[in-house]
């Protein structure tokens, strides 16, 4: 299962002006891998990003996502995607229930296969007493978790995440993070930004971009090797730094 | 004393944000506000810098009394809130002249303070402050609060989505703010910060769980903790949860810290449990408590 590729990318690179925010990068993505794409502030993750979820046109290179290509198909693209941001992720002056409502029919779900989905997803994160609340009532972590489920509604082949658990308490991050193993496991996709390196240390391959280039890609484990050091965070702080 | 709380609490109608909490920072102190989103770690910032009044409790800042002293406090302190606090249609030089003039100075009078950090921003001084970098937002800012060399410096979460590299940056820079005698609070969600303060609490739900060093608080720690590891970190993980002796099972970068119920562990027990599921390259070996661990056991 694990070799077949469903994100590729070849020489990708986005202009905006004379400012070359990503710079021909090119990487594979596995189904059901856990990815984890690094960089500080600014190195160019966002760009890339937004190309591989079909909102940017990218200025030359190839990439096909879920099979899709990024020029021709990028409404095919987002049909087979989830996204989730620390930004936005759900509405606040929605109910739980609403939210999952309002997000499975935007998926274009049936009313059957959203109930389904609803009372599956409230009885799974142990939601059913506050069904009915407001979502602006819920803690942080709670939030996260259900846009986390409420982005995986429509099944999608890959789950884009970017920065998912920033601000969480570290158990409720902890309880993320196995729902993360347990998507990859049911073979979804999972593609992450995070700022906590322990959590690169949770993917099966980790990018680390730096100024718009893809310079480290391998393993937890064969990164610190090819640096010598102990941890992610060592490697990201030999290799950001630019 | 630079910063002396008693029993402050303040609610939102039925939320209570902060509830009943005391703590004193010592003169030139780097102490650190450690705990999640919505812990009341802004709220609290709030009340000391006179933004807000609590509902109960009594809160000096450099000597002064949060109520009626405010504007001592005012003039006093510097606030770096979590938000950046930049006007973005003024660059870099006229941000730091326009706080350096409200507070009656001006920027070659404190430049000392600020040379280290401006320094690094000082070639952008007539790009907007809109269009820097975040990790630029961040220097500027911290220049801003420091141009009328206050006493204590507040900042409320500086490092929250910023990478691991400017976090390294931002807190060399806060070292060497101590060296000049500033007493610092600093709030941040990432445990591993914690041991650059002083002095940490660590704070959930309005509440304090715990103060002290960090050396101290990890010592605090009632049980052994072991790194296991195994080929398939996910079954380990369910394993772990399904295994009856078990405490506590946590995800912990490339291992799972695990700690068990019973004082007369033998994790060769453990190893056998693990080998019966199947498990293959099977690692466990006592390891170092961290803060992030004793945060999780104090908030069960």
């Amino acid at each position: 299962m694990k070799n077949i590729n469903i994100i590729q990318v070849e020489d990708l690179t986005k202009m905006f002006g004379d400012f070359t925010a990503v710079n021909d990068i090119t990487f594979e993505v596995k189904k059901g891998e856990i990815f984890g794409f690094l960089g500080a502030n600014g190195a160019g993750k966002t760009t890339a990003m937004k190309m591989l979820i079909g909102i940017l046109t990218p200025t030359s290179g190839e990439a096909q996502v879920a099979n899709f290509d990024v020029y021709t198909n990028p409404d095919d693209i987002k049909k087979n995607i989830g996204y989730m941001s620390q930004k936005f992720a759900l509405y606040d002056d929605l109910t739980v229930k609403e939210n999952i409502t309002f997000f499975g029919g935007i998926y274009g779900l049936s009313r059957e296969q959203i109930k389904e989905k609803r009372c599956q997803l409230v009885e799974e994160l142990g939601l059913s007493e506050v069904v009915n609340d407001l979502v602006s009532s819920l803690p942080l972590g709670w939030k996260q978790k259900l846009a986390f489920s409420v982005a995986l509604l429509h099944d999608p082949k890959i789950i884009f995440l970017d920065e998912p658990t920033g601000g969480v308490d570290p158990i409720t991050r902890r309880q993320f993070w196995e729902m993360i193993y347990k998507t990859a496991h049911n073979g979804t996709t999972v593609f992450v930004t995070t700022h906590y390196m322990d959590e690169a240390e949770y993917c099966d391959r980790v990018s680390i971009m730096v100024n718009g280039k893809i310079e480290a890609l391998d393993t937890p484990k064969k990164l610190k090797e090819q640096f010598k050091v102990d941890s992610m965070n060592d490697v990201f702080l030999k290799l950001a730094r630019g | 004393m630079s910063i002396s709380l008693q029993h402050i609490s303040k609610s939102y109608k039925d939320l209570k944000a902060v509830d009943d909490i005391s703590f004193e920072v010592n003169e030139g102190e780097l102490f650190g506000l450690i705990g999640p989103d919505g812990a009341g770690k802004t709220t609290i910032f709030r009340i000391l810098t006179t933004l807000l009044i609590a509902d109960e409790g009594e809160a000096t800042v450099a000597g002064y009394d949060v109520g009626k002293d405010y504007i001592d406090i005012r003039n006093h302190v510097g606030y770096m809130p979590g938000r950046f606090s930049l006007y973005q249609d003024l660059t870099v030089e006229e941000n730091l002249e326009f706080f350096a003039t409200i507070f009656g100075t001006s920027i070659e009078e404190n430049y000392d303070l600020i040379k280290d950090i401006y320094i690094q921003i000082e070639p952008f001084k007539d790009r907007r402050a809109g269009k820097l970098s975040g990790g630029m937002k961040q220097k500027l800012a911290l220049s801003c609060a420091l141009i009328h060399k206050p006493k204590v410096l507040f900042l409320d979460e500086p490092t929250t989505g910023v990478d691991p590299v400017s976090r390294k940056e931002f807190w060399e820079m806060l070292k060497n703010l101590q060296q000049k005698g500033i007493t610092i609070l600093v709030s941040t969600p990432y445990m591993d910060e914690a041991a650059l303060c002083d002095r940490i609490a660590l704070i959930q739900g309005g509440k304090i769980l715990d103060i002290d060093t960090p050396e101290e608080i990890v010592k605090h720690y009632p049980k052994k903790i072991y790194d296991v590891s195994a080929d398939n970190m996910y079954e380990l993980i369910l394993d772990l949860n399904e295994y009856e002796h078990n405490y506590s099972v946590y995800p912990f970068g490339e291992f799972v810290h695990y700690t068990d119920k019973r004082n007369d562990f033998d994790p060769k027990e453990l190893i056998q449990f693990l080998e019966s599921k199947k498990h293959k390259n099977i690692t466990l070996q006592q390891t170092q408590t961290t803060i992030e661990d004793a945060f999780m056991e104090l908030a069960r």
